[in-house]
């Protein structure tokens, strides 16, 4: 492999070390910070199943990246990354809930400007219908689950010690399942402008091969994991600590919920389901994790009669759809001028 | 903890469940050993029968005392229910309480052999009556808070109005006691043992307040 391989993908690796260490809290945050999982369990779990959604099933969304903008040459996906990267690490420094969801499109419409590129608007309205939709979807769903459970746990007189293991259980299935619906959904933020620009040759491993893609996939996947591995302990620990009020069933209702909808936008197994069935399909788009959360606990807030919603938590959002992938557009075109005129790259 | 039950799925969860359970049928056994004591002696005097149910008091209560001490380590050494571990500490602690004060009561008949007179027996006997029935809602509130915590109002206002009831007659009984002729050194001994057996009635109460707290934050 060309060793340049290795630095016009760092922006990308950085990326998903981003993503690593700020979503985790996501997925495992709640279960971590109320003491009902051990930070160890949490990280180990939530490593190696990001790694497995993104290698087996991150194809869906890098599919839609790609026809925003298919980036075909390394330097200019490098910089694309690196817009977003920086977008993410400004934003985040600012105290808003940032997706790298939201960047990383800021920064291809950046590279299809610079390149001359026309940007498919019909693509880029679904994308943006569905960050809206996440949210609200994530919320739907909660208060659905949680009256449920609710109802269940209400009469199914369950001993608060046994409710109480149940849960830690279910919180361990749910960041699981949570953490794969992020590697499959996420791993396009982090590699998947690359997969055009990249030539990796199919790898046999013990019988199994492994596409380009996948290889791709695995490599953002372990950066991620590294991100979760090295720094998403005291994010987790803000993150329960922040939300200290919030119970255990309601934990677990959030990342259920929080999981489900990122799934959907990933799964091109549902949507093959969905198609048989005649049904309407879920657009494979890379979503908001943090968004996804936000919007379940809110729904369950509402349930509780609204007393808890942080109405400014909610403007951050809104702001986030609209100034972090403006940024990140901005960041990426003046960075490929720079990257074509002062350092003589090929960014197209 | 035997090393099959570490193999058994959620084998720690039921070890836990069935002592608390356990610690709670303690309390409930000791409630009715603590009514035949008192009413024993009341009838009898403290005979051998009397030293029987004593004697099962002591014993219920160290047992429970035991169980006690084996829940609070397992909630803190794995971190078991964390967001209610506290209660549930302060709730055991609280019902262990009421064993003491069972044995107490009974300690200090077998004692001091309060001598009462028969006007006055079915006066407290009556009380004695009344403390037990709210100690028996108090187990069955504490029942509820662990398995179904919506119910345990319903429990709680059993309590409070046994409370009442065992207050009136107390004071009732008081006043018969303080109008009668007996000498004052033996007035105020009988009144001792009014007070420590309504009291129990009065502690159990205060759990039951604490109880409700707990309670609604489970349900929230």
């Amino acid at each position: 492999m060309d060793p340049s391989v290795i630095i016009f993908l760092s922006s990308g690796l950085f990326l998903g070390w981003a993503l690593g260490a700020n979503d985790a809290a996501n997925v495992f945050g709640t279960a971590v910070g109320t003491r009902m999982v051990r930070w160890g369990t949490a990280a180990a779990i939530c490593s190696i199943f990001v790694v497995l959604g993104a290698v087996i099933s991150g194809a869906g969304s890098s599919e839609t990246l790609g026809k925003l903008g298919a980036i075909t040459a390394l330097p200019g996906a490098f910089m694309t990354a690196l817009a977003a990267a920086i977008s993410v690490y400004v934003m985040t420094k600012a105290g808003l809930a940032v997706s790298t969801s939201q960047a990383i499109v800021g920064g291809i419409v950046g590279w299809n400007l610079f390149t001359g590129q026309p940007t498919d608007t019909k693509i880029l309205m679904t994308i943006v219908t569905t960050w809206v939709l996440c949210p609200i979807l994530a919320a739907i769903i909660a208060v659905i689950l949680y009256k449920a459970l609710r109802i269940y746990l209400r009469y199914s007189k369950l001993h608060l010690v046994r409710t109480d293991a149940y849960l830690r259980l279910g919180l361990l299935l749910a960041g699981a399942f949570g953490a794969y619906a992020l590697g499959a959904n996420n791993i396009a933020n982090v590699v998947g402008v690359f997969l055009p620009a990249i030539e990796f040759s199919t790898l046999e491993l013990g019988g199994i091969s492994f596409s380009p893609a996948q290889q791709l996939f695995l490599i953002g996947g372990l950066a991620i994991a590294f991100g979760v591995m090295t720094y998403s302990k005291g994010v987790m620990m803000t993150v329960g600590g922040g939300l200290g009020r919030i119970s255990p069933v309601a934990a677990f209702v959030a990342v259920v919920s929080h999981s489900i909808v990122l799934f959907a936008f990933a799964s091109r197994g549902l949507e093959a389901w969905l198609l048989s069935m005649g049904l309407p399909t879920i657009p494979l788009v890379p979503v908001s994790s943090s968004q996804a959360v936000v919007g379940a606990i809110v729904g369950i807030a509402i349930l509780q009669g609204a007393a808890g919603i942080r109405w400014r938590l909610l403007g951050t959002i809104v702001m986030g759809w609209v100034a972090t992938p403006i940024m990140a557009g901005f960041i990426s075109f003046f960075g490929l001028y720079f990257l074509q005129n002062v350092f003589d790259q090929t960014v197209f | 903890m035997s090393r099959m039950n570490k193999l058994r799925l959620f084998g720690r969860t039921r070890d836990l469940e069935s002592q608390i359970d356990d610690f709670l049928d303690k309390l409930s056994e000791s409630t009715v050993m603590f009514r035949l004591g008192v009413r024993t002696y009341l009838k009898e005097g403290a005979n051998g029968e009397f030293d029987v149910k004593l004697k099962a008091v002591n014993k219920l209560e160290s047992e429970a005392d035991a169980l006690r001490r084996n829940i609070e380590k397992e909630l803190y050494t794995h971190t078991l229910i964390p967001d209610a571990r506290g209660d549930v500490l302060g709730l055991i602690e609280t019902l262990d309480h009421v064993m003491n004060l069972f044995e107490g009561v009974l300690w200090s008949i077998s004692i001091e052999k309060p001598d009462i007179p028969s006007e006055f027996r079915a006066g407290y006997r009556k009380l004695t009556n009344m403390v037990v029935q709210a100690a028996d809602a108090l187990v069955l509130a504490a029942r509820a808070f662990f398995r179904t915590p919506h119910a345990v109002a319903d429990y709680n206002h059993k309590v409070i109005i046994f409370e009442k009831e065992a207050d009136k007659i107390s004071t009732q009984l008081k006043r018969d006691i303080f109008n009668s002729d007996l000498d004052l050194s033996r007035k105020t001994h009988l009144r001792n043992f009014v007070e420590q057996i309504d009291n129990v009635a009065d502690w159990a109460e205060d759990v039951a307040d604490r109880l409700a707290i707990y309670a609604i934050k489970r349900t929230v």
